[in-house]
């Protein structure tokens, strides 16, 4: 069966980390599904670079913060915030594809 | 002295903050009143034009309760990034409101100001002695992007803030700075622990953010001990949770464990979070780790063009069926009309096919019944932006694609006249880190009274 990641995190959000990253976060809504999804690998680099197509290279951070039950992806941005073909200067938006994501679990 | 106590008011100076919770937190009896206004947030565009994002009636009512307030109690006021983005002109708008303040309020005061510009020349000899190092991913920097640049500023560690507090200031206006050092200062110059003070100062910048429900406009208390730091919201709607504050460490952040900053970096590894009781958490085992050469982030912009757009909404099916090649068509015709403009560029952005996420949006189809269409033109000059963002807007209007039905006009104006005239346009021209020998030297401390 598959498990929509919005069933297992009660935060997921983007935001720029400065004007040169967006950066993802996913609080995942206990200990133990955080622990689950860390075991499982549910979001990797891979994972990132897939969902927004384009190379792992570009996912320049993926970290397991255990204090609040989250994972969190850096990609490096199409552009800096605010260049001429910007479409999101906060970078608040760019979640969505993270609220698609499904698992087999 | 066994804590110091610090009253963030709000998340940026200008987002307001309920008197209730202001009221709350002075009964705590402060050391402090401090407020960071800046962020690279809203875009190049503020700190390249020298003006604020937030407004000047919002921020002189921030500001007057908070000075007023200090001086009555006696404990100083800090704020840090004047303006939002902590230039020159940035930081006079904030001093003008102050003598406004003061004025207004008869008050009388002793005011310690930190400039946080830097001269394009002596980053120019920076760069080319190699001390100007861009921060990854932002690229390197050319010598026409340093001496472009409108206004060049550097983010202030905590030490220029000490020597104003030295001073004995009531108020202090800072610069471009750190985010946390407008409230590590106190606790730092009283012998406090740096990495537990800037870390309690990464949380406070944002005020009442790190609770939940989390707010950009509500008070935070911050308490510095010996070994730990203790986080309270002053609004009883309001909890500070073991969650709610580490998740905060996550915001804006790239690795939540390591915060680089002027000087070094906090070290979160081994933090501890202990809920105190609804209102506290307490946060030990943040360490600072010191670096070498003592860096400072430089952030500047500078003017790439000048912008015209354009706003049309689309609801036939088949003009919407048709969307890539018309705009291809419209692009083709502009350029052929005007092959001696060079240096233009038109852009369109289309929403509800991928005018929020761009390249990196997944859903190629398009499912809506109605777009709307932003013609985006940046040229060297306002008067070729005009032109261009006019003539593709005519041109689009009666573009004549395969299978048209409706031969009367292709877009919907919401607006006359429909075009708007943006002025210039600014791109970061440096997000680098540079090397100093004095994190005090380069932000000049000057003191007046009012």
């Amino acid at each position: 069966m598959k498990t929509k990641l919005t069933s297992l995190a009660k935060v997921i959000r983007s935001k720029n980390s400065g004007p040169y990253e967006i950066t993802f976060d996913v609080i995942f809504k206990d200990q133990s599904t955080y622990e689950m999804a860390v075991a499982r690998q549910l979001i990797t680099r891979s994972t990132i670079a897939k969902l927004y197509h384009i190379p792992e290279t570009d996912v320049i951070a993926l970290v397991h913060f255990k204090p609040a039950n989250a994972i969190k992806a850096t990609i490096i941005r199409p552009m800096a915030s605010g260049d001429i073909r910007e479409t999101d200067v906060y970078g608040a938006q760019q979640h969505a594809p993270l609220l698609d994501l499904e698992f087999d679990i | 002295m066994n804590e110091i106590k610090i009253l963030s008011t709000t998340a940026i100076l200008g987002y307001g903050f309920p008197m209730a919770s202001f009221e709350a937190g002075m009964a705590h009896h402060p050391d402090c009143i401090a407020v960071d206004a800046g962020s690279t947030d809203p875009g190049p565009y503020y700190l390249g034009a020298g003006v604020s994002f937030t407004d000047r009636f919002a921020v002189k009512r921030d500001l007057g309760i908070m000075i007023g307030a200090g001086i009555e109690h006696h404990i100083p006021v800090l704020v840090g990034s004047a303006g939002g983005s902590g230039a020159k002109p940035h930081l006079e708008w904030t001093l003008d409101i102050i003598r406004e303040i003061a004025l207004e309020q008869g008050l009388h005061f002793r005011m310690a100001v930190i400039t946080a510009d830097f001269d394009p020349k002596e980053v120019l000899a920076a760069h080319r002695a190699g001390k100007l190092k861009p921060l990854h991913p932002a690229p390197e920097a050319t010598e026409d992007d340093i001496l472009q640049s409108t206004h060049i500023v550097g983010q202030m560690g905590v030490e220029p803030y000490l020597e104003a507090l030295k001073t004995g200031a009531d108020v202090i206006v800072a610069g471009r700075a750190y985010d946390p050092a407008v409230f590590a200062a106190l606790p730092i110059l009283k012998g406090f622990d740096k990495g537990l003070s800037l870390h309690c100062g990464k949380i406070l910048e944002c005020a009442a953010i790190a609770s939940t429900p989390g707010s950009g406009s509500d008070c935070m208390l911050g308490t510095i001990t010996k070994d730990s730091f203790i986080l309270q919201t002053l609004n009883p709607i309001r909890r500070c949770t073991t969650l709610s504050v580490s998740a905060h460490t996550l915001y804006e952040k790239t690795d939540p464990y390591v915060l680089p900053g002027p000087g070094g970096t906090i070290d979160l590894h081994d933090c501890v979070f202990t809920q105190l009781d609804e209102q506290r958490v307490e946060v030990k085992g943040s360490r600072f780790i010191p670096s070498d050469p003592y860096t400072i982030k430089l952030e500047a912009a500078k003017v790439v063009g000048y912008r015209t757009v354009s706003l049309a909404g689309v609801r036939d099916p088949f003009f919407i069926q048709k969307i890539d090649d018309i705009l291809a068509g419209v692009t083709q015709r502009v350029n052929d009309n005007f092959k001696t403009l060079k240096d233009y560029h038109l852009n369109f952005k289309v929403y509800g096919r991928d005018g929020v996420m761009g390249a990196l949006e997944p859903q190629k189809t398009i499912t809506s019944h109605e777009l709307a269409i932003v013609i985006d033109a940046v040229a060297p000059t306002q008067d070729i932006a005009n032109t261009i963002c006019s003539f593709a807007r005519s041109t689009m209007l009666h573009y004549g694609y395969e299978g048209r039905i409706a031969t009367a006009g292709n877009l919907a104006f919401p607006y006359s006249p429909s075009d708007f005239k943006v002025g210039p346009v600014y791109n970061f021209s440096l997000y680098h880190l540079l090397a100093v020998s004095d994190p005090v030297a380069p932000f000049k401390l000057s003191l007046m009274t009012l």
